[in-house]
């Protein structure tokens, strides 16, 4: 199940980043490993677009990440700025046509195909993960089953990072459900917060009282538990 | 108004809209719940293959915790898993006949008060995108004829997937499930937003997004990402009166 294997790629960056402060990079490292790539890389996003690199596992990576920031053209930037993942598999063959300063400077650093993900959580939007090849082909479904798992795993890891939250060893999958994300909604109102802040707070303190953030989402559509009289959620 | 009537307005509606521009989970939650009108039943779910072993919950008829739970639950078991699977028709599953087969889900389904369910495939060539699930609560199987208005509805959803041409590129199929999975939760988010803001329920602020959507001909999607930007407020959204 998809949660699992996103639980997994979560706990293995903790094991390789005890401190929790390289987990972008032991992420990108990792997910090299787990799939037929070449590079991965990690940008941060701001409401202007991509703002940051986060990780880049070598130099072809930076150079992918270097030229959407000099150029704001090309797949990656695509991906975050609309928030659609921008599948490529063959660069040669799309990239002149679609992004043409971007295609000169990726061919030559040697890069075939890539995959961009925006990390994100509906309109909460963190970041893009870039995978790319030194050779042109598609993701296999599987490929792409673990591709996503990576991204969902990078959307949590710069969630936390972003809202600057606790670190712990334990960051539990996001509970996927309808009554979570009307949840954030009406938390972000009450508590007078952006939604990843909002999202958060529910997460946290899910966790604290040891129950599932579904059935707190409930509590908080219900009226039962209302961020307005909150005063220890800081 | 009679049935024919009826199925024939449906049928225009949903071609009108696939020839324009359109928001594909606005499209699958209007298609499901006329789904639900014309072939008798009482709530509906269509769920979407998420790309990484799951059926995920796009569009439903009901804002109800158990009628989403029901949907939650067929990620591991029930009609719409296992019509997934094979890209078979479920059909006429008697409630209380099935805890052999389905235990959880027939249990949680007989609790909301249904007696029957169904789950249709979204097919594309060899392929299964997802499975529309329908519920009833009166001890009433779907005719033939009725069942083959629902496989349409379901067919006609995948098509809405993927109406563009180049969407026959299985990379660009991909991109657009992602997308519309994207665009459902902005859409959530925003009900959750809206709700809290007017003091409505959340029922309420989809269908003042989804009216505002429809006079404006902007994108539900784009509505709902105002919403949550704060560059509409409710007031910009109430619906004028004495419109539906």
């Amino acid at each position: 199940m998809a949660s699992r294997r996103v639980a997994e790629i979560l706990r293995a960056a903790w094991v390789d980043s005890p401190d929790g402060t390289d987990l972008p990079a032991c992420l990108a490292a990792a997910c090299t490993r787990a799939l037929p790539v070449s590079g991965v890389g990690m940008a941060l996003m701001t409401d202007q677009g991509p703002a940051a690199t986060l990780a880049a596992t070598d130099g072809a990576a930076v150079t992918l990440e270097q030229l959407q920031f000099s150029l704001g053209e090309g797949p990656c930037v695509d991906a975050s700025t609309t928030g659609r993942p921008v599948l490529q598999p063959d660069l040669v063959r799309t990239a002149p046509l679609r992004w043409p300063a971007f295609a000169e400077g990726a061919l030559e650093a040697g890069i075939r195909a890539v995959f961009a993900f925006p990390l994100r959580v509906g309109a909460i939007r963190l970041g893009v993960l870039d995978l790319y090849r030194n050779r042109a082909g598609p993701l296999s479904p599987d490929e792409l089953a673990e591709a996503l798992s990576f991204a969902d795993a990078a959307t949590l890891i710069l969630l936390h990072e972003q809202v600057g939250a606790p670190r712990t060893g334990a960051v539990p999958v996001l509970d996927d459900r309808a009554e979570v994300h009307q949840a954030t909604g009406v938390t972000s109102v009450q508590a007078g917060v952006g939604l990843a802040d909002a999202l958060v707070l529910l997460r946290a303190r899910a966790y604290t009282e040891g129950r599932s953030l579904a059935d707190l989402a409930r509590d908080v559509l219900s009226g039962v538990v209302d961020f307005r009289n909150d005063n220890d959620h800081c | 108004m009679a049935r024919e009537q009826r199925l024939t307005k449906v049928f225009v509606e949903l071609a009108d809209t696939l020839v324009e521009e359109f928001d594909v989970v606005d499209f699958l939650q209007m298609l499901t719940e006329r789904c639900v009108e014309l072939v008798d039943t009482n709530a509906a779910g269509l769920m979407l293959d998420d790309q990484r072993g799951n059926l995920q919950v796009v569009a439903y008829t009901t804002e109800s915790a158990r009628l989403l739970e029901l949907f939650e639950l067929q990620k591991a078991e029930g009609p719409c898993v296992d019509c997934f699977a094979t890209g078979q028709v479920i059909a006429n599953v008697d409630l209380t006949t099935s805890s052999g087969r389905w235990p959880v889900f027939t249990e949680a389904a007989l609790a909301s008060g249904f007696t029957y369910s169904h789950a249709l495939p979204l097919r594309l060539r060899r392929q299964v995108l997802g499975a529309l699930n329908l519920f009833t609560v009166e001890r009433r199987a779907l005719t033939d004829d009725h069942l083959a208005v629902a496989q349409g509805m379901a067919d006609i959803a995948t098509i809405g997937l993927l109406h563009e041409r180049a969407l026959r590129d299985q990379l660009a199929l991909a991109e657009q499930l992602q997308t519309a999975l994207h665009s459902r939760i902005v859409i959530e988010q925003a009900k959750g937003v809206l709700s809290a803001r007017a003091g409505i329920s959340v029922s309420e602020a989809f269908n003042r997004m989804r009216s505002h959507a429809r006079r404006t001909g902007v994108h539900l999607t784009a509505i709902a990402e105002a919403v949550v930007a704060g560059r509409l407020e409710d007031a910009d959204l109430q619906p004028v009166t004495g419109t539906s």
